[in-house]
């Protein structure tokens, strides 16, 4: 009977297994004849087809690196130029449109008509307007608005603000690993005090004021560097001088370029719509009867929203959140319209037409993004996994 | 069971076969011009155009090309099919202009391109002449106090278009200096020259004629000066696919065609009158000798029409740069005989 059962079950099997291959085969196929038909288009044409160019001198500047690059560097390295670019913008993006979201979605749900109702036209009116014209506005209204270098917008004359940038001091440092590592050392203490925090609040019911000693601990470990581990930190001020008649720029700290902010700007606030609308559904998703459960024990407003509520909104605002940050980095590409060096304007722009290397370079750039993409969602799976319920 | 497995080994052998006719359908070549059999076929000239620079390729409210390069096109359209407005302009990006021609998108491409070594030899494209000797220079603001290139000092920031040669050269022009820049560039000419104007950038660079134009666009164009200095040549040209030498060929000519008239004096308006000219090279130029069309499988009026319906490069030059105000003084693109570059070979 059982030798039976496994006959029929494998030849099951095999039943569901050929039309796979074959659909697999057949898929293969079409790859192999497109590559193969474009290889012949290309020696048609006399396009050569290589990936040998990423070792050639690029020969062009970028406006604005992280890593150390000019001309002389290679393609290759002003592709690592684009990406860290793109990667930076798409940190910052997500950061910021997290932040305002979940205030947004919160806000939607206030009690406070005036506030519901600024949080709702924000949502109607950020979501609905294409994200480009968004960056073109913010762009644009920023380069107009801004003064001209030489009368800067000051702070304190230590930062300036002005059509060609954001000028902010740049940190000198000394000993500037024993300062990290403190906060290293901080941090693993933390990890420990969370342990045994956890330990005693499940064995004695003593509640351990975690938080404040973690805030303690990470500031003040740092701190004690400077006073006994001969850390120091000075800055550098930009300063401001004069080029021609009227031209002026300021040298020395560290430049944001306008084309950063802005972008980075547009994309948070258009993402945080969406982000918004995500924590307002996770909140109104929780049943009511879970928040007078909790009352009724006696937790106190903070304690139901972040031990009760919150626990069980994340499961449904965390995986359309996570669309949300991969769309914000796709969207990160229309970069290129305000001559911010991402990705697509260093390389699949001024590389692919330098080079004229068109399929090798987009496919990177797609590869690439496509990477980028599965990152965030492998990152995030696995928070929602942490956040999920855990069935004990 | 088994008629399941048979249909799928039969969709198998099907695209295998179809992987088979794909290989052998794309290699056959043939001697006679395959773009000028498709062209006549279709009844247009498929044309590269810019996205509008004025003088050179811009198109007015009612959608109708005008422009030098797009006289390149029209001179062709005229040569094969008989009429100049038989042209399809399809308006280009930096960006898009060679996969466009490679892929058969267009056939001509006559958008202010660059011929340098690497276009040329690398990507699968031949420069069929120069239509346009350009350079790139730089526009600054009269108040800047910036005379000359030599007034560019550490920390200029310098905004250009992605994509282009003007991108290579500002690196150049700025390293032989030894000149630490801030290099802004970029995709379309419309926002740089909005960043330019308002003031993100102390210097505009690109190539003086599209200075000229782009100017103009500017909210107070008098404010604004281009420098006396050219740090690059620029020799702008059309450009065509590799490996069709005919078609090549007609698109070269074309263009001579229009230069050599100007040298003889022949135009739109006298061309006609002149089959019976006692010169031999005008007789030639207007069909009235010689059997030159053939040489490209064209009859013998194809350059009296490109005259006629186009006129000569002088007459292009007047109406679109000259007249409009861009570059009123010719500079290089003079004849040769009188003290520019402009050297064609002979038609003959």
């Amino acid at each position: 009977m059982n030798f039976k059962n496994l006959k029929l079950n494998l030849s099951n099997k095999n039943k569901d297994l050929i039309p796979q291959i074959l659909t697999v085969v057949f898929l293969i196929l079409i790859v192999i004849y497109f590559t193969i038909n474009a290889q012949s288009n290309m020696g048609n044409r006399g396009i050569s087809f290589g990936f040998g160019f990423l070792s050639q001198e690029s020969s062009f500047d970028i406006t604005f690196s992280l890593i150390d690059y000019d001309g002389s560097h290679t393609y290759a390295r002003a592709f690592l130029v684009g990406l860290l670019n793109t990667i930076l913008v798409s940190a910052i993006g997500i950061f910021f449109a997290t932040i305002l979201g979940v205030t947004i979605g919160i806000a939607r749900l206030s009690q406070n008509y005036l506030v519901a109702k600024s949080a709702e036209w924000y949502v109607e009116i950020f979501r609905n307007i294409p994200l480009i014209l968004q960056i073109f506005f913010w762009y644009f209204a920023a380069l107009r608005a801004l003064p001209l270098t030489v009368d800067s917008i000051n702070f304190y004359d230590i930062s300036f603000l002005n059509v060609k940038g954001w000028y902010v001091p740049k940190f000198v440092w000394t000993n500037f690993s024993i300062f990290i590592y403190s906060i290293i050392f901080a941090f693993i203490l933390i990890y420990f005090l969370a342990k045994y925090a956890q330990n005693q609040r499940d064995k004695f019911g003593k509640q351990i004021p975690t938080l404040y000693i973690s805030i303690l601990l990470i500031i003040g470990l740092p701190f004690l560097t400077f006073l006994i581990g001969g850390v120091s930190l000075s800055f550098e001020i930009p300063e401001l001088t004069q080029l021609s008649k009227t031209v002026y720029v300021y040298r020395g700290g560290v430049s944001i370029i306008p084309e950063l902010i802005s972008l980075a700007l547009a994309l948070s606030m258009y993402t945080a719509t969406f982000i918004a609308e995500n924590v307002r559904a996770g909140i109104l998703g929780v049943s009511k009867g879970q928040k007078e459960a909790a009352a009724s024990i006696g937790l106190t407003k903070g304690q139901i929203l972040k031990l009760v509520v919150m626990p069980q909104a994340l499961r449904i605002i965390i995986p359309p959140t996570t669309n949300q940050y991969l769309n914000l980095t796709k969207n990160s590409s229309l970069a290129a319209a305000i001559a911010y060096p991402d990705i697509v304007l260093v390389f699949a722009g001024t590389a692919l037409m330098q080079t004229g290397r068109a399929i090798e370079i987009i496919s990177i750039t797609m590869l690439t993004y496509l990477s980028l993409s599965l990152s965030i969602s492998v990152f995030m799976n696995w928070y929602n996994k942490k956040m999920a319920i855990k069935e004990k | 069971m088994i008629k399941s497995i048979k249909t799928w080994i039969l969709v198998g052998l099907a695209s295998v076969l179809l992987v088979a006719c794909g290989q052998s359908g794309g290699g056959a070549g043939s001697k006679k011009s395959k773009t000028l059999d498709n062209t006549k076929k279709a009844g247009f000239v498929k044309c590269g155009v810019s996205q509008g620079l004025p003088g050179f390729s811009n198109a007015d409210e009612a959608g109708n090309w005008t422009g030098i390069d797009v006289d390149v096109c029209r001179a062709v359209a005229a040569a094969v099919l008989g009429d100049a407005d038989k042209v399809k302009y399809t308006p280009l990006s930096a960006k898009e202009r060679f996969t466009a021609l490679t892929s058969g998108e267009i056939d001509v491409l006559a958008r202010n391109t660059t011929w340098t070594l690497s276009r040329d030899a690398d990507i699968g494209l031949t420069f069929v002449g120069v239509n346009f000797y350009d350079g790139q220079g730089f526009m600054v603001r009269k108040a800047s106090g910036i005379n000359s290139v030599n007034d560019f000092r550490d920390g200029i920031s310098a905004c250009t278009n992605t994509g282009t040669t003007t991108e290579l050269n500002m690196r150049d022009f700025f390293n032989s200096k030894n000149i630490k820049y801030e290099p802004i560039a970029f995709e379309k000419a419309d926002e740089v020259v909005q960043a330019y104007d308002a003031g993100r950038c102390d210097t505009y660079t690109t190539d003086k004629s599209g200075l000229a134009a782009q100017r103009t666009k500017l909210s107070n164009p008098d404010e604004h000066k281009v420098l006396p200095e050219t740090i690059s040549k620029e020799p702008l040209g059309p450009v065509v696919r590799q490996g069709d030498s005919v078609w090549e060929d007609i698109v070269r000519w074309s263009l001579n065609t229009m230069i050599e008239a100007e040298e003889y004096g022949v135009n739109s308006s006298n061309a006609s009158s002149l089959k019976d000219s006692d010169n031999p090279a005008i007789k030639r130029l207007v069909g009235a000798e010689g059997e030159l069309g053939a040489a490209f499988g064209l009859d013998n009026d194809w350059s009296l029409r490109i005259i006629e319906q186009v006129g000569n490069y002088g007459e292009s030059y007047k109406k679109h740069i000259a007249d409009t105000g861009i570059l009123p003084n010719r500079g290089p693109n003079e004849l040769w005989t009188k003290g520019g570059i402009l050297y064609v070979p002979p038609a003959r």
